[in-house]
């Protein structure tokens, strides 16, 4: 895809996205998102103004590639540490509401 | 006290002239009287920061300190900062208590600083006011009604009120540099990579660098020599040996060759700015320095090609808030969906869930091309206008702002006109070069501050160049009305 046509999100986009996005907007909230998100598309919009068919990504500012290390343990377990701060633990798992029925 | 730099602060405690525990129990008390005007601070840390303070006076009476021992700084509370509250400014880690230390958190310790407290911030660094802290705006100390700018605006508004003589902040759009320029201070973005990003919780992964701010150059020199350094852990940090920052600050600047972006001085730029910047340029052409036009031809496009690749990497990055393992859990979900929806629903506030659903747009089935992909194309671009800009030039220079500090509110209910307030330091972040703000002057009561852009890993230079407009000047040595 090349080029977009202007954005105007409706109510049933910003639902679809709120979904994708797992956000639970208020239903009195989705036309103000509708409009901000679209203004802000719309501003994204001048990205269109370039050719850019020639122009290799960007994906690194010095083009440093990804640094590996070697396959070896160096963390130690810190379940504790870790679980004190949770919503919900039990018996050193982490609670979540019934997935299997 | 605390109308002394850092770095005379630093001498002060070698020379023995006075303690750690006075230092630290002056500026704990500067907070408790003045920060009900500001807000800049969320958390204030007395017990620890009095603790760490006895221990660095026994370092210094046994002669062991080191160039940041004993003084007293905040951390944006955007650092992990193991046993001690970790908000980034949002409902959602509202109770987190961060079981690590960030690296820069451990290194300024290594250094010997006291941390006083976590400063506020914009939520997860979005924002350019600090209006969308859930811990409520920060005013800005030269003008209360005015914002601090963000995200950073704790950190600039508490170093600007000498509430504290250091802070950390981060920069993933501008959130270093803004808020310095708003708020008079200097502060400074490192080239990406410099500083390690392990326990600075990931806004924009590609763009986010933490770097300090302080009162002056030479203080941001030593800060930024205690910070930087190459980390494991980070798998961005930049294996590459860290200079002496405090060094070369007084090198002379003759034949030095600046750049002035004609892109930086056009439509948009509030003339009363312009003039002050052009003075700042004059003091430089005093010293030797000889100045050009260069042409940055795609800063219009960086606003834009930001508000793609920032959102994207933000969605990605804040879906590991989902109530399971630490952060804002809703009460009684009716099942896994749920407790995903309402438990980000209520800890995100309105400019985090813009981005992050701008961001899940993007990057949803079929538009990766026509969006990030693109946005990396016209990042490639601005990068290129830079590295042909320096080709001729050592440094660029430019206003870091096109306005002085907007009032509290303005701006706030229209996100596309808040977002054009970053248009002059957005560019740096997406080529990942280092940049900085300095004091250069006053519109009425409100700060103005002058851009300095440098090439890779020169942030050397860049402090040279600050710290002999410093010498010259005092803007940066100024103080807001009341906090004397």
């Amino acid at each position: 895809m090349e080029s977009l046509n202007p954005v105007s999100l409706q109510r049933s986009d910003i639902e679809k996205i709120a979904h994708l996005a797992r956000l639970a907007i208020a239903e009195e909230d989705i036309p103000r998102y509708a409009r901000e998100l679209s203004n802000i598309l719309q501003m994204v919009e001048q990205m269109n103004g370039v050719d850019t068919r020639t122009v290799v990504p960007m994906a690194h500012p010095m083009e440093a590639g990804q640094r590996l290390r070697s396959d070896q343990v160096t963390e130690t377990d810190q379940r504790e540490q870790f679980q004190a701060i949770a919503p919900q633990v039990e018996a050193g798992l982490y609670l979540v509401p019934k997935v299997i029925e | 006290m605390h109308n002394r730099t850092l770095a005379e602060l630093a001498r002060a405690l070698r020379n023995k002239e006075c303690s750690s525990v006075e230092l630290t129990r002056h500026f704990l008390g500067r907070i408790g009287q003045l920060d009900g005007r500001l807000n800049s601070f969320i958390t204030v840390c007395e017990e620890q920061a009095l603790a760490a303070a006895a221990a660095a006076d026994q370092r210094l009476q046994q002669g062991e300190a080191g160039a940041l021992t004993g003084i007293p700084f905040a951390h944006k509370d955007i650092f992990c900062t193991q046993g001690i509250k970790t908000s980034c400014g949002s409902k959602m880690l509202d109770s987190f208590i961060a079981p690590y230390d960030a690296t820069v958190v451990s290194r300024l310790k290594t250094a010997g600083a006291v941390m006083l407290g976590k400063t506020n911030m914009d939520e997860f660094a979005m924002g350019s006011s600090n209006e969308t802290s859930f811990y409520g705006a920060v005013n800005n100390p030269w003008d209360t009604a005015a914002v601090p700018g963000g995200s950073s605006g704790g950190s600039a508004a508490a170093v600007a009120a000498r509430l504290t003589p250091g802070a950390s902040g981060t920069d993933t759009g501008g959130s270093i540099r803004q808020p310095a320029a708003l708020c008079g201070v200097t502060g400074i973005k490192p080239t990406y990579g410099r500083v390690s990003r392990y326990g600075m919780i990931a806004f924009a992964s590609s763009l986010d660098q933490g770097g300090p701010m302080a009162r002056t150059a030479e203080d941001c020199a030593l800060l930024l020599g205690a910070m930087a350094g190459f980390d494991p852990r980070d798998s961005t940090s930049v294996e590459q040996a860290v200079p002496d920052y405090s060094a070369d600050l007084n090198n002379n600047i003759a034949g030095l060759k600046i750049g002035l972006p004609k892109e930086y001085f056009g439509e948009g730029l509030d003339p009363m700015v312009t003039s002050v910047i052009e003075t700042a340029i004059d003091e430089f052409k005093k010293q030797g320095a000889e100045v050009v036009e260069v042409s940055l031809p795609n800063t219009a496009l960086a606003v834009p090609t930001y508000y793609v690749v920032a959102p994207a990497e933000a969605s990605s990055n804040l879906a590991r808030y989902d109530g399971v393992r630490f952060g804002h859990r809703c009460d009684e979900p009716r099942d896994l969906m749920d407790m995903y929806k309402r438990s980000r629903g209520e800890g995100f506030g309105a400019e985090v869930k813009r981005r992050i659903m701008i961001g899940t747009y993007v990057l949803s089935a079929g538009y990766y091309d026509a969006y990030y992909l693109k946005a990396q194309q016209l990042r490639q671009l601005i990068s290129q206008d830079f590295k042909e800009a320096f080709n001729t030039v050592d440094v660029i220079m430019g206003p870091a702002t096109p306005t002085t500090a907007f009032n509290l509110g303005e701006k706030v209910d229209d996100p596309v006109t808040m977002y054009l307030s970053d248009i002059y330091t957005i560019a740096v972040n997406l080529a990942g070069l280092p940049g900085m703000s300095v004091p250069a002057g006053f519109v009425g009561k409100r700060p103005v501050g002058l851009q300095l852009i440098g090439n890779y890993f020169d942030e050397a230079r860049l402090l040279n160049v600050a710290h002999r407009y410093q010498q010259a000047t005092d803007w940066h040595a100024r103080c807001p009305e009341g906090f004397e």
